[in-house]
């Protein structure tokens, strides 16, 4: 099987080729089939992968493939080829999984488009560059993935590209996701530079890991927080999260296929999979925590005061990898990659349970005009409210292990219960905005025109039954990272320790900035051992009651007495002015950096272009042009003569000058 | 040095002439002839050149091909011609877009159809001779050539303000050649004080040791000349009026070929000829470099003219082929060489685009498109793949070619390097923002509503472009085969040569243990 590996980005690529090379006269049917079976032919094979990795013992989990060398320069070299190993094949199977579940929904979903086929290559195209980006065995490669799925996500956002606001949101995704990438590629050519200097030239994964000893900490402080730069655009966070907002524009399943499930944790992964080269870089550990925080609670804040149901679970996104980096960021990357797959099972299906709504409510998303459809489409109902508690992290789903996972890592890891309580208190921020949504949708009064409401109805199997699926998972999906205080015994952190072995970051973490609360208990490396045992269940429950309590408030707010909220608003006008503004950060941006860039494009473009510049030329040519005139009344007028007489003359005196100088 | 028995770079210089004065005595009236005749002539001529590529020795590090015969032996004029990796890539570049240009001239050019094919094939011959000659009289005569035919292509089958622009383009490239020709003379006459020996082969001339003063002297007045082909900042404004108001094919060629004959004059004779000067000139260099891929990013931006805002782009791309060639490293050098052939194909391949669409609308101004998407879908594909080629996506040719460069030179200067990155973003800014005025939106010109999609012919000449655009993204080992002994050479070449001026000077004059250890740190 480990010849085979290349197979599993193949069979996207080839039914994007099919589709679109071929496709132009194919049916929808075909197209439909073609599509969804690449995908479903890339999970068949990861699973066989994974399968066989069972039977392995840990340590020879790896499979490895070069094709061939791909950009070799002087010393210099890398290849394409792909390596599969406990990592990649957890990401390989929640890509295939997932996209292939989304695939199917998609047929469904966009089946009167006229863009069928164009939709359904560019799908196949996405999964095609996301299983490059996690089977690839090298930097660049991964790199190769990175882009490829930008330029898909700009595709598909801009998918119904006649509406400008759609083109714009395409257009901005890709260039802010450029600033990140600057950032990466100076990382790459950093690390590159350094370890060449070393004369070790390489960008494998498997030899940086090797020769990783050769960086000092000062660069790998730098260059980890380069690479972390394009994390935060690629997934992200504060301060390039501005595009995925924007980014719903694009069809809805396309949101829950890119920008939840898969493309936006690549920043994850791509830590997690340099995670050799974070550990040693403790300050950029401490940084990524505080930013994925600040993310998760700042973008959490927002997502209170949105009214626009594909809005709120955008910012619930951004909210929630910043979670996963909280993870990673304390060197828990188990915890990290975890807390990524049950989001990609919750939040994948959160956005298709949206997708189902609008597909009800003739495309309707202010959720103002929604509720009373718990009875209207009860499958949608039921999968959205498993979604729903597995997300506000309620004990038994999916999402209360892997979030407590984190929020446990962060304190513990990083000594401090600060980064705990901002933790928890977006948890329960995150109950209170899930449900908030969830009850002006489903529950009470159907606020809907005469119209909608005519043409409510349940979506088809095709869309329902990656709904159930996913529904199901959701609740599962948690079952493999039980913590040993509940009786589990972690198994995704077992299965994941040939890739992130054993680091004790505890020890070498100099975190704790705001210097409070080094809880005694949390000194332990091993988190859930001795005294710490008692500390993790306090917190766990402190959790489990800060989100009840979110629910509880939505439920207050919005089912017992929905006069509360207006009353609220009114009394809080400007600050919910300022929320639901998203805090003006785009209209910011805009003025500083879109403004000033025409500004200064103004000025290089009009003053110095066009007026200094050609000025001069035109002036020497006017000069010229003087002399030549003068010289044609003498002369007989012909152009060629006196041009010839010019270049002549020039190089006599200029000859003449620098035989002089010489 | 290998002589070969068949003059193959000769008959690809000549080639093109002969078709060129046999159609002299062609009818006029007779235009589809005179097509099919050129388009044959353009064929046959990209057929002979396509042994060359395999034929060549990857691992000789000489000059190949190489024909040699007295032309003035009592001055030292010879008729030399050869190549090596880096010019190999640029003539097959030269044969197929002339092809290219051939084939998308077919319906555009309807008046002096005659006059105009000449022109062309006219063109091609200058163009390869420059690309083949190592004699400098033998350059200097191929150079100039150039200019003639592509003064003609704007000046006669140009748009509205075409005078204009040809005079400017004229003006600007023979102000560099001037400079030129005093510097060959006075390289010509140092070597025979030196050596007494007349010679004008470059091969010669190489081994020259000259002082570094005069050695900035000359390389300046060829640096110079071939910046402004180039064209750097700051003297690139005739480039976009050039662009804006020459034919598509004129654009192509201008973009394809014409340009790298500036960046390829640096690496075969600015640069070696006088390399100490050149090694010194790696800040001024690089900082213009710098300076041209930011400024010409950020002013490409503001066009409203689409032909101007890919004029502009060329100034930025071309300043990377220039941080690359001066970061004097293999990534550098190499990608610099790759981002030439890249942005012969990428650029060449968006004045294609704009050309075809210019048949249909008769403007090029951004403001009177959008919504092309929907009624062009094949060209919006076409359109796309080029503009992501532009931008150097991953998994196109444009990637590797800007990584390789960025990564030389931020190995060489990270100051440099740093900047230079910036393109990046600005790249995609500008072409993408383009793409979407063009492209997106709704159809709200009446005009545009019914534009006929890419015939047969315009979609067989982007296909071969898109074909290079991928090949050359995901297997360039191919291409880099073919130059690595080549640049390894010429940099160990530079190195030594530059370092040995030092020993000469540091003999004669101060001492300079300060800078030469600066330039092995550069180097490495």
């Amino acid at each position: 099987m480990a010849d085979l590996i290349w197979l599993i980005p193949a069979f996207p690529a080839i039914g994007f080729l099919i589709n679109g090379l071929l496709g132009v006269r194919f049916p929808k049917t075909l197209t439909a089939w073609v599509a969804c079976l690449s995908v479903i032919a890339s999970f068949a094979v990861s699973a066989t992968i994974f399968v066989q990795f069972l039977q392995l013992p840990p340590e020879s989990r790896v499979f490895e493939k070069t094709v061939f060398d791909w950009i070799v320069s002087g010393d210099f070299k890398t290849q394409i080829g792909f390596r599969i190993d406990a990592l990649s094949i957890i990401m390989c199977l929640i890509v295939s999984g997932v996209g292939s579940l989304i695939h199917i929904y998609s047929v469904g979903y966009m089946h009167d488009d006229p863009g069928f086929r164009r939709y359904f290559t560019y799908l196949n195209l996405f999964v095609f560059m996301m299983l490059t980006l996690v089977t690839g065995d090298n930097v660049l490669l991964m790199f190769v993935g990175w882009e490829g799925v930008g330029l898909c996500s700009y595709l598909l956002i801009g998918f119904w590209y006649e509406k400008d606001s759609a083109a714009n949101a395409g257009k901005k995704a890709f260039i802010v996701n450029r600033i990140g990438d600057f950032g990466f590629l100076l990382g790459v050519f950093l690390m590159v530079g350094t370890l060449g200097a070393a004369g070790v030239w390489t960008l494998k994964f498997s030899e940086l890991q090797a020769n990783v000893h050769l960086i000092g900490p000062g660069l790998a402080t730098a260059i980890t927080l380069l690479f972390f730069v394009g994390a935060t655009g690629k997934s992200a966070q504060i301060p390039l999260y501005v595009w995925l907002p924007d980014a719903m524009e694009g069809p809805t399943p396309v949101s829950s296929l890119i920008h939840a499930a898969t493309m936006v944790t690549a920043g994850v992964y791509m830590i997690a999979r340099l995670n050799f080269l974070y550990v040693l870089a403790p300050t950029t550990l401490l940084i990524v925590t505080v930013v994925g925080l600040l993310t998760a609670f700042f973008a959490a804040t927002i997502g209170c005061a949105q009214y626009d149901i594909k809005r709120v679970l955008a910012y619930s996104t951004v909210s929630q990898l910043g979670y996963m980096f909280v993870g990673v960021g304390a060197g828990a990357y188990a915890a990290g990659i975890f807390h990524l797959m049950t989001h990609a099972f919750f939040k994948g299906l959160l956005f298709l349970a949206a997708g189902s709504v609008m597909h009800a409510m003739s495309g309707e998303l202010d959720m103002r005009k929604m509720g009373g459809l718990r009875k209207k489409i009860p499958i949608t109902y039921w999968t959205t409210f498993i979604a729903c508690l597995a997300i506000a992290g309620i004990p038994g789903l999916s999402g209360f292990f892997s979030k407590d996972e984190i929020l446990w890592m962060a304190f513990s890891r990083h000594h401090s219960f600060w980064f705990w309580l901002l933790g928890a208190i977006t948890a329960g921020m995150t109950a209170f905005y899930m449900f908030r949504m969830f009850f002006n949708t489903f529950h009470g009064e159907c606020r809907a025109s005469e119209e909608v409401k005519h043409h409510i109805h349940e979506s088809p199997k095709v869309m329902t039954i990656p709904l159930m699926i996913l529904a199901v998972l959701s609740i599962v999906g948690g079952y493999v990272g039980v913590p040993h205080l509940l009786g589990g015994s972690n198994h995704i952190e077992k299965w994941l320790e040939p890739v992130f072995g054993h680091h004790a970051p505890a020890a070498t973490m100099h975190a704790d900035g705001f210097g409070i609360v080094s809880t005694a208990f949390a000194s332990s490396a091993e988190p859930a051992a001795g005294g710490a045992a008692g500390a993790e269940m306090m917190l766990m429950i402190g959790a489990i009651i800060i989100g009840l309590l979110g629910i509880f408030i939505a439920w207050l707010f919005y089912v017992k007495n929905p006069e509360l909220p207006k009353k609220f608003v009114q009394k809080f006008q400007g600050l919910f002015t300022l929320v639901h503004n998203k805090y003006f950060v785009d209209e910011l941006y805009g003025f500083i950096f879109v403004r000033g860039l025409f500004k200064i494009g103004a000025i290089c473009k009009e003053f110095f272009d066009e007026t200094i510049i050609d000025g001069i030329i035109n002036g020497i040519a006017a000069a010229l042009y003087g002399i030549g005139s003068l010289i044609r009344r003498v002369q007989n007028g012909l152009v060629q003569g006196y041009a010839f007489a010019i270049i002549f003359g020039a190089i006599i005196v200029i000859g003449y000058l620098i035989s002089r100088i010489l | 040095m290998t002589v070969m028995s068949v003059p193959i770079l000769s008959f690809l210089i000549y080639f093109p002439l002969l078709g060129a004065v046999i159609l002299l005595f062609a009818n006029r009236r007779n235009s589809l002839f005179i097509k099919v005749f050129t388009l044959v002539i353009s064929l046959v001529e990209l057929a002979a050149s396509i042994p060359l590529f395999f034929k060549f020795d990857d691992a000789a590090k000489t000059m190949q091909f190489v024909e040699k015969a007295d032309w003035f032996p009592e001055w030292g004029i010879s008729y030399l011609l050869g190549i090596d990796g880096i010019s190999l890539l640029l003539v097959l570049l030269t044969t197929f877009l002339t092809v290219i240009c051939v084939l998308c001239s077919w319906k555009a050019i309807e008046e002096r159809v005659k006059e105009y094919y000449i022109t062309f094939l006219f063109l091609e011959t200058a163009m390869i001779g420059t690309l083949c000659a190592l004699d400098l009289v033998l350059f200097y005569v191929f150079w100039e050539l150039m200019l003639i035919p592509m003064y003609l292509l704007i000046g006669v089958w140009g748009g509205p303000r075409r005078i204009y622009a040809a005079i400017k383009f004229f003006l600007f490239t023979m102000a560099g050649s001037v400079l030129m020709l005093v510097a060959i003379l006075t390289l010509y006459f140092y070597y025979y004080n030196a050596t007494g020996i007349y010679t004008f082969s470059v091969l010669e001339l190489y081994k020259a040791s000259i002082p570094i003063v005069k050695q900035y002297w000359l390389f300046g007045a060829f640096a110079l000349s071939f910046a402004i082909k180039v064209p750097m900042f700051p003297v690139h404004t005739w480039l976009p009026d050039a662009h804006t108001e020459a034919p598509t094919a004129g654009s192509v060629i201008l973009a394809g070929v014409l340009l790298k004959m500036g960046t390829y004059g640096f690496i075969r004779f600015a640069i070696p000829l006088f390399p100490a000067a050149a090694i010194d000139a790696v800040p001024l260099m690089s900082v213009l470099a710098v300076i041209g891929i930011i400024y010409g990013a950020i002013v490409s931006m503001m066009q409203p003219d689409l032909k101007r805002l890919i004029a502009f782009s060329s100034v930025s791309h071309l300043g990377y082929v220039m941080l690359g060639i001066f970061a004097f490293n293999m990534q550098g050098v190499q990608g610099g060489i790759y981002q030439m052939l890249n942005h012969g194909i990428s650029t060449g391949g968006l004045f294609l685009i704009v050309g075809m669409i210019y048949e249909r609308r008769h403007t090029r101004m951004i403001s009177d498109f959008g919504g092309i998407a929907k009624v062009m879908p094949i060209f919006a594909v076409f359109f796309m793949i080029i503009t992501l080629s532009s931008i150097a996506l991953p998994g196109t040719n444009g990637f590797v070619g800007e990584f390789l460069i960025l990564l030389g030179a931020f190995k060489s200067n990270v100051v440099y390097g740093t900047l230079a990155t910036t393109g990046v973003v600005l790249g995609a800014v500008y072409m993408l923002w383009m793409f979407q005025r063009v492209m997106f939106g709704v159809v709200t010109k009446e005009e545009n509503k019914n534009l006929k999609d890419l015939g047969g012919r315009e979609i067989l000449i982007l296909v071969s472009m898109v074909f290079f655009i991928i090949l050359m993204g995901v297997y360039p080992k191919m291409f880099f085969k073919k130059m690595d002994t080549t640049v390894v050479e010429y940099l160990a070449f530079v190195k030594s040569k530059s370092a040995q001026s030092r020993v000469l000077e540091q003999n004669t004059v101060a001492p300079r243990v300060a800078r030469e250890e600066a330039n092995t740190n550069l180097t490495r």
